[in-house]
């Protein structure tokens, strides 16, 4: 597995302010990386030193083996690049602003006119292609973007918030765009949609005040939540309070809290174990019935709080 | 320095000044200013001469007044829109975007003053003219307007308001012109030691472009406008890779 971003110490100080302060990652071929953190956490002046359009107070950045403050030529040409509200030159048409791009890109005839054409078509942007960019919505824009991003194929994605401002439907068919691109390409694409986390990201960086706070996989994240592995349970033949007693007596819980507005109690395992099994064998054994029983994975608006807000 | 971006840029530039009707309001407005002033203020016909000189001395202002209309646009849209951000994550050099746009102001300065050719029937259909002094004529004031350019093109790059990238490139302009006219260097003669005066005209537009108007075409005139055009666009990059982000 070959490293295609690596992100060391990397800073931005705008005077006294410390916009990203340390930050330190690497991103492989095939992983997708989501970069979530709250707004002016330092993600997008991150991509912009990645993609060299800022210059770093101290720090590095590779891409593909290239340094960007020593080569940054060959390290936009590795990239595709979103940028934050995908900017675009208004008064061009989606077919005439793509066909510049491949120009810069050095695409050049048959070439050019195929990558266009792909880049259109996996964008969904084909049926707009010669309408001026100012009059297209908010979502055609962003695929404009996309399109121009992912043009030249490049062995490196960096996506400013590629879903922001898209309906539910034009979110899922970027996010199956991605998945699909993520097998031979490094992507890094910042987000604060959480459910993104699932439907795209094979890790996760959290950073908050310019520093990262998490690095690890979905997985990690939801683990990190107080509600991981807890078990929400309802017993049809019993009241609340001998089921309460039941609960607390059993090995392998740790506590449990009443479920608000409803009938049953959210069970928490000792040390966040699973523990979904040996509970409904355990209502079983003393032959009541379960009305209702299923596992949490963890919260992760709750972890995202706890993270970027600070341990309590 | 790759020539084809270059090309690029220059290109998508030029084709952008012709998705809107700025382009042609400002074909018109200069022709209708150079031909006005060239028959009203200039006098073409009472001056009873087969030249145009009444038509490249009033240059100097109209380009005062025009160029910065057109330079204006040049970054400071860029900025304002985000599409800065686009193009300078693009594979292209700082100065190969400078010169590309830098370079399609000019082609298409070089357009509207090309348009003026009627005039030049017109001065070969009433008397017979020296051609040489005119084509030295239309040559000076395209270097001249480079310069103008050059120097808003740099100011432009310094703002994200196309509206102070105006007035600000104006007056930088009309200081470039005004330090080699009359009542401006009168004013210095009175007091300042002679070599003064002559620093101060020497770094006009005016006096470096009325030798060519005249059909003098001297190397150190064309060496002034490319200066003034080389310093400027190198300002320009450096103004670019500071303000980028802001």
């Amino acid at each position: 597995m070959t490293l295609r971003i690596e992100i060391d110490n990397l800073a931005k100080y705008f005077g006294e302010i410390k916009a990203v302060d340390g930050v330190s990652f690497s991103v492989k071929k095939g992983e997708v990386l989501g970069f979530l953190g709250p707004n002016g956490a330092g993600k997008s002046t991150t991509m912009k030193m990645v993609t060299g359009f800022l210059t770093p107070t101290r720090g590095t950045v590779r891409v593909c083996g290239h340094d960007v403050l020593t080569d940054p030529i060959a390290v936009k040409a590795n990239l595709g690049y979103l940028p934050e509200g995908a900017p675009a030159y208004a008064d061009m048409t989606p077919d005439g602003f793509l066909r510049f791009i491949a120009d810069i890109r050095g695409l050049a005839g048959a070439e050019k006119t195929r990558a266009v054409a792909i880049a259109a078509e996996r964008a969904q942007i084909k049926h707009v292609m010669f309408q001026p960019i100012e009059t297209l919505s908010k979502g055609y824009k962003r695929r404009v973007g996309l399109a121009q991003a992912i043009l030249h194929n490049p062995p490196v994605l960096i996506l400013d918030e590629p879903t922001d401002g898209l309906d539910p439907n034009q979110k899922h068919e970027v996010r199956t765009l991605i998945n699909e691109m993520a097998h031979d390409k490094a992507i890094i694409i910042s987000t604060h949609i959480l459910e993104e986390v699932h439907a795209l990201c094979h890790r996760n960086v959290v950073i908050a005040k310019g520093q990262v706070q998490f690095d690890g996989t979905p997985h990690e994240l939801e683990a990190m939540s107080r509600y991981h592995n807890a078990v929400c349970v309802s017993v049809v033949n019993v009241d609340d309070d001998s089921l309460a007693a039941f609960l607390w007596a059993l090995p392998f819980v740790d506590h449990i809290e009443a479920l608000s507005g409803d009938r049953g109690f959210r069970v928490y395992p000792e040390q966040g174990k699973q523990i979904t099994a040996e509970l409904s064998q355990a209502i079983r054994d003393n032959n009541w019935q379960v009305a209702s029983l299923h596992a949490e994975h963890g919260r992760l608006d709750e972890v995202f709080r706890t993270i970027t807000m600070g341990k309590s | 320095m790759n020539m084809n971006n270059i090309w690029f840029i220059m290109k998508r530039e030029l084709s952008g000044y012709f998705a809107t009707p700025v382009a042609y309001v400002f074909i018109i407005s200069f022709l209708l200013l150079t031909g006005f002033s060239t028959f009203f203020v200039g006098n073409f016909f009472e001056r009873g001469e087969a030249d145009l000189y009444p038509f490249f001395s009033i240059h100097p202002w109209i380009y005062v007044l025009l160029i910065p209309a057109i330079s204006m646009r040049l970054w400071s849209e860029e900025r304002k829109s985000g599409s800065i951000e686009l193009l300078m994550t693009l594979p292209i050099s700082v100065l190969e975007a400078v010169l590309g746009k830098f370079l399609a102001a000019w082609a298409f300065t070089g357009l509207a003053l090309f348009l003026n050719f009627p005039l030049w029937i017109t001065v070969n259909y009433l008397g017979s003219p020296d051609n040489g002094i005119i084509v030295a004529g239309f040559l000076g004031s395209l270097l001249m307007a480079g310069g103008f350019l050059a120097i808003g093109a740099c100011i432009s790059a310094s703002t994200k308001n196309q509206v102070i990238a105006f007035v600000l490139s104006l007056i930088v302009s009309l200081i470039f012109v005004l330090s080699g006219y009359g009542i401006v260097l009168d004013f210095f003669s009175s007091w300042a030691p002679a070599t003064l005066v002559d620093a101060v005209s020497s770094f006009s537009f005016l006096t470096h472009f009325d030798a060519i108007s005249k059909g003098v075409i001297d190397m150190r005139d064309i060496f002034y406008f490319a200066s003034v055009i080389a310093v400027w666009l190198f300002a320009n990059a450096i103004v670019v890779n500071a303000r980028k982000a802001d």
